[in-house]
């Protein structure tokens, strides 16, 4: 299981580090188009090839990586941000009004898959890079409110917790000192997770045109584009996809080694 | 007749058992020792069920067949029908999504091939012999739906259902009030003498096995250090580590304090009703207690009695709902939080000595909590150290974090901390259950010095009679939210008078006079 | 029982209700207003009253929700500013093809899941658990429109065994199922993946319950422990788990539709966001919740299936 966390580490981290080298760097201007090098096979000069408008895809995909990583991970923060208080909330007042409020308003939310919610948006207001942001995000506080109740219930069944409450302090201060420390690791890991499944459903977004808009690039976009060109010049859409699928498996093997590295089961066995 | 040859056992490469030798005959054979002494892991060698990363040696004999030696498809058959075997946990030793019934067919389907018509016969049979008859008790019931004590009897049909030669109990009774231990105990041994059964009794509790066995082994660190019949056994108590073991049961702390004057708490008329699914429950029904200024009063009743509501009452986490309590004077009705500076006045210590800290904080940190009522006084790292030192532990070890202590120590931890404000009452509920004997005495000592030093007045909730006898100057017997009786420790449990506290008297497991006072 | 359905039906009924408040409100979101979004800059102002006249937008907004959910209750979905046609008929004759979609992918990736994931769960830290939960973790990370378009690229245009897109209606079954194959394939192996490891994970934290012992003390070997008590207790959050996949895949499919070209829902919002046809987005996107609801709705009722303790309350 380290393998996997080391390698998960290894193909998370070359997504970011291409996402924040490509902002200052990429082996060629993706803006300057040249038709007569459309479509070229992998090369020396080119070592993903070009695609149907002669840029370089190896400088796509890395600014690609950054529309990816932004979007996920700024959704990531706005579903942390007010997903966890909406948690620990709702575990301080079990079975009470807040309790019931907050998950009949998770409810709510589940009902409109992330897809659905980013149509809606779109539909009203015009795609774009900030729609995929904001479907995602109101996608992503149910899912962070779900895992902050689970992982905070238990623990208000411990006596620290009633210890805390005989010493004066109230709800809220426990939430804060007790309960969220100790649920930290886990939220880490669900954050790695909903990072992940941020970065396909941007792809998906971008793919069907919901998402980043031309000439910003994205891999759901350049996929979107290669759609037609895939027998031609396969290669257009090999590598995007292969951009996808490694860094969702890397973030994925490193929330699973994480799980593993933080889970207090675990550290007690050793 | 099974025997147990040399059986060791070691867990990772730390060793468990050592050179366990045992001979269990028909009739009940009594396995007692302190937690982690091995004792659990014998009884699961003997079922064949130790866990994948354990290392045995040693034989299991049953008439002559090594068990330890058997393939799993050799011992499965033998599991269930020649050695059956309940766990201590009622409430999750069954599965929960299944009938009573089909999961006492279960046992004999698999075994016997009997179709499920004729299984669910047997186990109708089964259930009606654990106390658990018909009309009341229908085969569909599903666990969830029945009580501890009755679900542990389900446990008990299943495991007898095909009448083994031994049948292992591992604490069957440790998770169940007095007086359904009493019950189940009772059931237990009559099973035994129809049957003729062998049965292996895993407790740590020596009243138990004096009341219970023919035999018994004392268990200490994975060796047996002694065994023979019961009453030879424990009137010679000839091993030290026995001699210890008894002396902790049957302790009593010298105490050196006595009640002051007046009245330090009052509560009367308590009411408080919590709303369950089934419609309305009565937690607290008109509770009227006094305790005194350096007073230490015992409250002791069953699982749901309303004592543990009773104790978050008085601590100020719930509102009475009708009544009021008086401390020192200040009143809080019904409806209202209790103010800081009441509340300060008293702390609590806490059943659970691995959950009552919070294990990301360190020592200082934690023991420094109730300050939050009063505000930090300036030389606060300095009263640390002394409570720390009060309580029998080093200053040094402020800077540690909990995982570093074991159980005892914790709860020395947690009395620091109900100190360090000097409150003058504390509520300690169910304290001292989850430690082991000595543990316990040694707990309880520091109580009672504690006390004398402080001019404490305590208010000591326990399920269990014996555990307040020494410790308290007065004992209230709780029952469906009400105090059915009051009075000194001795005459409560030696002379009771209400019903419900002669039924817990009788229940509760006592060494036989005759055993005790063999020694000078 | 019966209280617990009741209570489940009227969580459900509030749900739809909420869902319809926040659909018709985001269209109320628009710039301008709904008709002058729909027509566009420069158009007529006879079009624009005419539009405004037949949407009501001249009634107050509760009014307006109020009537629009009325028809809805009628099965009047409205009529398509771009077709002039009545919304609902052409709402039925999508689903007809997303519906069978989604249901096949959901029963493609049970059937895929469930045996993969006992397996790994039966052979926990060995082999053959490494390597399932290894090709899991890879079937989580497709996006499910490039495995559609490797697919496409393989099973149609290489070995021409499936149609590479289109639907030709239910009128040939057999063609119109051979259509539908490879997108419930693409559909179903991320879930299929993702199945799998709920399932297992399950499995072993429920393999170290109490009641797994007792069985074991009683003379059941692991695998009968395994299929007779811990399956059916392991079952319950891969319910949730399956309920949710549910809606990913009405809402996967939006896009899986779009790769194919299958004239299911999703495309139909597809075309009625370019055209702006407020109209066809709210109804058609109220449908998929409704959809999501109900199917929230049917895993309560397994949940009360499979446990008892829910029944009683």
């Amino acid at each position: 299981m380290r393998a996997g966390l080391i390698l998960g580490a290894l193909l998370a981290g070359l997504a970011l580090a291409a996402a924040v080298l490509s902002a200052f760097w990429t082996p060629h201007d993706i803006a300057r188009l040249a038709i007569a090098e459309k479509l070229l096979p992998p090369s020396p000069a080119h070592w993903f090839g070009t695609d149907h408008l002669g840029r370089d895809i190896l400088s796509m995909a890395m600014r690609g990586a950054q529309t990816s990583v932004v979007v996920a991970l700024v959704a990531v923060a706005i579903g942390m941000g007010l997903g966890v208080p909406l948690g620990l909330l709702a575990a301080a007042h079990r079975d009470r009004w807040p309790d019931d409020l907050v998950m009949r308003g998770n409810d709510l939310v589940f009902a409109f898959p992330s897809l659905v919610i980013a149509i809606l948006i779109t539909a009203v207001f015009g795609p774009s890079a900030v729609n995929a942001i904001i479907a995602i995000g109101i996608f992503n506080i149910p899912v962070f409110a779900r895992v902050a109740r689970g992982a905070a219930l238990p623990i208000w069944t411990l006596d620290y917790i009633r210890a805390a409450q005989v010493a004066g302090k109230g709800r809220a201060l426990i939430s804060l000192q007790h309960v969220l420390p100790n649920i930290a690791s886990l939220l880490i890991v669900q954050a790695t997770i909903q990072f992940s499944l941020g970065i396909l459903a941007e792809a998906g977004l971008s793919y069907a045109g919901l998402g980043a808009q031309p000439p910003t690039p994205s891999w759901g976009r350049m996929l979107a584009e290669a759609q037609t060109m895939v027998t031609l010049a396969p290669h257009v859409a090999v590598i995007p996809g292969l951009c996808i699928v490694l860094t969702v498996l890397g973030l994925n093997l490193l929330g699973d080694g994480l799980r593993d590295a933080l889970d207090p089961r675990m550290r007690v066995l050793r | 007749m099974i025997r147990l040859k040399d059986l060791s056992l070691s867990l990772d490469g730390r060793p468990v058992l050592e050179g366990v030798s045992l001979d269990l005959e028909p009739g009940i054979t009594g396995l007692v020792g302190e937690s982690g002494s091995g004792k659990s892991m014998t009884a699961l060698a003997i079922m064949g069920l130790l866990p994948d990363r354990a290392v045995a040696s040693g034989r299991v004999l049953l008439d002559g067949t090594d068990l330890l030696a058997l393939s799993e498809p050799k011992m499965r058959p033998l599991r269930g029908k020649r050695v059956g075997m309940i766990f201590q946990e009622p409430m999750t030793a069954l599965n929960p999504l299944m009938t009573i019934g089909d999961q006492v067919a279960e046992v004999l389907r698999i075994h016997e091939g009997l179709d499920r018509r004729a299984a669910l016969a047997r186990a109708r049979e089964g259930l009606d012999r654990v106390g658990l008859p018909a009309p009341r008790f229908p085969l569909t019931l599903y666990p969830h739906e029945l009580s501890g004590g009755q679900r542990q009897r389900v446990a008990i049909a299943m495991a007898i259902a095909l009448r083994p030669d031994l049948l292992i109990a591992d604490e069957p009774t440790t998770a169940l009030d007095v007086t359904t231990q009493a019950r189940i105990l009772d059931l237990l041994r009559d099973l035994v003498r129809q049957d003729g059964m062998t049965l292996l009794l895993i407790t740590h509790d020596l009243a138990v096995v004096a009341g219970m066995a023919d035999r018994v082994a004392v268990m200490q660190a994975g060796r047996i250090v002694e065994s023979g019949p019961t009453e030879a056994v424990f009137r010679a108590r000839s091993h030290p580590y026995t001699r210890q073991l008894f002396t902790a049961s049957g302790h009593r702390p010298t105490r050196r304090s006595r009640p002051q004057k007046g009245p330090l708490l009052q509560v009367t008329g308590a009411v408080r009703e919590y709303r369950t699914a089934d419609g309305g429950l009565r937690a607290l029904d008109g509770v009227n207690l006094t305790i005194g200024r350096g007073e230490s009063v015992g409250l002791v009743g069953e699982s749901g009695c309303g004592k543990s509501t009773l104790a978050r009452t008085i601590l100020g986490l719930d509102p009475l709902q009708a009544g009021q309590i008086h401390l020192e004077g200040q009143s809080v009705g019904p409806g209202h939080r209790m103010p800081r500076d009441l509340r300060a006045r008293m702390q609590a210590v806490f059943q659970d000595p691995f959950g009552s800290f919070d294990p990301r904080w360190r020592v200082d940190r934690l023991l420094a909590e109730p300050f939050h009522l009063t505000g930090s006084p300036p030389d606060w790292r300095d009263r640390i150290g002394a409570a720390l030192a009060e309580v029998g532990l080093h200053p040094t070890d402020a800077r540690k974090y909990i995982h570093e202590f074991s159980g005892g120590q914790r709860q020395r931890l947690a009395i620091a901390r109900a100190l360090i404000i000097r409150p003058s009452l504390i509520v300690l509920d169910e304290a001292v259950s989850a430690l082991d004997m000595q543990v316990r005495a040694q707990v309880l000592d520091l109580l009672a010095r504690l006390q004398a030093d402080h001019g404490l007045a305590y208010l000591f909730i326990s399920h269990d009679l014996s555990v307040v006898q020494g410790i308290t100057d007065r004992i209230l017997v709780m029952q469906a939210g009400r105090i059915v009786e009051e009075g000194p420790p001795d005459s409560v449990i030696d002379a009771p008078r209400h019903e419900h506290t002669q039924a817990l008297a009788r229940a509760m497991p006592r060494i036989p006079d005759g055993m005790v006072a063999a020694l000078p | 029982m019966l209280r617990y359905l009741l209570r489940r039906m009227i969580v459900m009924g509030a749900s739809l209700l909420a869902a319809s408040v926040v659909i018709f409100s985001v269209v109320e979101l628009v710039p301008g207003d709904p008709a002058s979004f729909m027509l566009g800059t420069g158009a007529q102002p006879e079009t624009l009253a005419a539009l405004r006249q037949q949407m009501g937008l001249d009634d107050p907004l509760p009014l307006r929700y109020a009537g629009w959910l009325g028809a809805i209750l009628q099965g009047d979905f409205g009529t398509s500013f771009t077709y002039k046609t009545p919304v609902a008929p052409m709402i039925g004759e999508r689903l007809q093809v997303s519906l069978p979609l989604a249901v096949m992918a959901l029963v493609l990736a049970v059937v895929l899941a469930l045996p993969v994931g006992l397996h790994a769960a039966a052979r926990r830290g060995r082999a053959g658990d490494g390597l399932a939960m290894g090709a899991a973790h890879l079937g989580i990370a497709l996006p499910n429109f490039w495995l559609a378009m490797l697919l496409v690229l393989v099973f149609a245009v290489h070995l021409r065994w499936l149609p590479a897109g289109g639907f030709p209606g239910w009128s040939d079954p057999l063609a119109a199922l051979r259509s539908l194959i490879l997108p419930a394939i693409a559909l179903a192996l991320p879930q299929a993946a993702i199945l799998a490891r709920v399932l297992r994970s399950s499995l072993i934290e429920t393999m170290g319950q109490d009641y797994i012992r007792t069985a074991r003390a009683k003379g059941l070997s692991r695998g009968q422990t395994l299929r007779r008590h811990a399956l059916r207790n392991a079952l319950i959050p891969v319910l949730t788990i399956l309920g949710m996949q549910f809606s990913f895949l009405l809402a996967g499919a939006i896009i899986i539709e779009n790769v194919f070209y299958l004239p299911g829902l999703g495309r139909m919002i597809f075309q009625a966001i370019t055209q702006r046809d407020l109209i066809v987005v709210q109804s058609a996107v109220l449908v998929l919740v409704a959809a999501v609801i109900a199917v929230t709705f049917l895993v309560d009722l397994a949940y009360a299936a499979v446990d008892p303790r829910l029944r009683r309350a």
